[in-house]
């Protein structure tokens, strides 16, 4: 009997302190808002939840939710006031930018890191630059020879990511004009695999977050946006002043002047602890 | 208990992927074409990802099968004991590697090795997959076989000795008809391992989901194509539902490999 008690009241202790911990914790009145929304493109997904991870762990107290959904879908949603930042892989289109005017809203950019994507080949293959075109005729099966594209006579073997990543969308998008790959392209289970693969195959063709050719075990290609234009190498300068064809900037946007929470949190990105992350995360950093 | 959870499986699985049947009809199943993400037009057919299973899956068989029960009958019946305590800990471990660490190998060595070997234009192929597979298939078959094998009684083998027959005659007229329940079983629970397996599989064999029987060809099995999509598909989705469905196919394949060892079995039982 008695060890019950003693259980009861224990019970009955812990309980209480717990609800004096909450109450605590409510009764601090909020000086701003201590939770933000961030809503939007489905590439930048991951990006966005590292630094709100990094963000949360140094700022104790603070929350900040990311959800995808799709560029189009994040701006959609910051146009009717329901998320605080939009996360963007395109820019704000024209119409957009007259919905936002209709609603008295001058939103905000910035433009957080760089996404350039490379088209990769082996190091001993001969062909050193392709057009945009040639590209997407390759991952759709209507150019099947190295030498109709200045190389080697060989079977292309064109290597793929899997449908569930960012990349894959966006090569799609991008590259093939929405168009879809052919049947037989090879599908990787990550880039490093892809590489690993075209390190040993001759005749093989992948693409992916141009990082991954640093290590020189797979040569990026210059990439020429049509035939008369200059091929351009994937490396970061190119990436950045938006030289090179297959890359985009990351952005961020905001209804209006961002402030509080908000405006922290687009300056931590920027801090070079945000842009050590977008780097980490394998997109180029647009300071330091 | 254990029925009670696969009837739940079956259950939930059913549940799952009745959306995709009512929106696209079970003949959608037999189309040709799995293109789960596009702008243009998305397409269910699973008929690639089944025939790319059975294929990988009957080329390891052909692979496993017999190494696996010929290395069985020298360490049960041939091998010195000196032999033997090599062996059985060494093949022992070979079934501990996780199919992660034989996919990258798989990835590394085999893919290039076939590639090679075979002059093709790339080593990612249903083959290369098969391979992998029959390493992960083959120690279950040599420990079970090797069990079954020396389970025959001493007085079966002396009784074929004393009848003038040689060591190898009473092997294979003798010793091996009598253990071949032990030996099915041990074949139809490395193919078990074989047919489910999903990590090895996805890292070599290019996933491609292309209709094929040549082995030199990249497949998409369908074990690869539920792991490799179900991370990111928007839920309750058409191709959400349709990843559950592939899931159904794939739990009744195993049910009717079962049923047909548990024939088999019953059919060979000695005594």
């Amino acid at each position: 009997m008695r060890s019950i008690t003693r259980y009861a009241v224990v019970v009955a202790a812990i309980g209480l302190i717990a609800l004096g911990w909450g109450c605590g914790k409510k009764a601090e009145v909020p000086a701003e808002k201590t939770s933000i929304d961030i809503k939007g493109s489905d590439t930048m997904v991951n990006l966005m939840s590292e630094l709100a991870e990094a963000y949360m762990k140094a700022n104790p107290g603070k929350q900040i939710a990311v959800t995808g959904g799709g560029s189009g879908t994040g701006i959609a949603a910051m146009l009717n006031g329901t998320t605080d930042i939009c996360a963007s892989s395109r820019a704000l289109s024209e119409k957009e930018v007259g919905l936002a005017k209709e609603k008295q809203l001058t939103p905000s950019e910035f433009v957080i890191g760089m996404d350039g994507l490379a088209v990769f080949v082996n190091p001993a293959n001969p062909v050193d630059s392709l057009t945009l075109e040639q590209v997407k005729n390759i991952f759709q099966a209507q150019v099947t020879d190295w030498k109709d594209v200045g190389g080697n006579a060989g079977k292309i073997v064109a290597h793929s990511r899997e449908s569930n990543s960012g990349t894959y969308v966006y090569f799609k998008e991008h590259v093939l004009n929405k168009g879809d790959f052919a049947n037989d392209v090879r599908l990787m289970t990550s880039t490093a695999a892809l590489v690993q693969e075209l390190s040993t195959n001759v005749n093989g063709i992948g693409y992916g977050g141009e990082a991954y050719g640093k290590e020189g075990k797979v040569k990026a290609l210059k990439i020429k946006k049509d035939a008369n234009a200059a091929a351009v190498a994937p490396v970061e300068a190119n990436v950045l002043n938006g030289s090179y064809p297959i890359s985009r900037p990351l952005f961020l946007y905001t209804g209006s002047m961002p402030s509080g929470l908000a405006k922290k949190f687009i300056d931590f990105c920027n801090s070079p602890q945000g842009q050590g992350i977008v780097r980490e995360v394998g997109y180029v950093p647009v300071k330091g | 208990m254990s029925i009670l959870i696969v009837a739940l499986v079956f259950l939930f699985l059913g549940r799952e992927s009745i959306p995709f049947v009512q929106s696209h009809g079970l003949s959608e199943i037999f189309n040709e074409i799995w293109r789960p993400v596009s702008f243009e037009n998305e397409q269910f057919g699973m008929l690639a990802l089944i025939t790319g299973s059975l294929l990988v899956t009957l080329l390891a068989t052909i692979i496993a099968v017999p190494f696996g029960v010929v290395s069985a009958i020298y360490i049960a019946e041939m091998a010195s004991p000196i032999e033997r305590e090599i062996w059985k800990p060494v093949i022992e471990m070979l079934a501990g590697i996780p199919s992660v660490v034989l996919g990258f190998f798989g990835l590394v060595v085999v893919a290039p090795l076939v590639k090679s070997v075979f002059h093709l234009d790339s080593g990612l192929n249903a083959l290369t997959g098969a391979i992998l597979l029959a390493l992960m298939a083959i120690p279950t078959i040599i420990t079970i076989s090797e069990d079954a094998i020396r389970n025959v009684p001493q007085s079966y083998k002396e009784a074929s000795y004393s009848l003038g027959a040689s060591k190898l005659q009473t092997i294979w007229k003798v010793t091996v008809p009598a253990a071949l329940s032990g030996i099915v079983a041990a074949v139809m629970l490395g193919l078990g391992r074989v047919v489910g397996e999903t990590m090895a599989v996805m890292m070599v064999t290019g996933n491609a989901a292309v209709i094929t029987f040549d082995p030199t060809q990249s497949v998409r099995t369908m074990t690869a194509t539920v792991a490799a999509e179900m991370g990111e598909v928007p839920f309750g989705s058409d191709h959400y539902h349709a990843l559950f469905l592939i899931g159904v196919l794939l739990l009744m394949m195993t049910f009717a490999l079962n049923m047909v060892a548990q024939r088999v079995l019953k059919k060979y039982r000695i005594g």
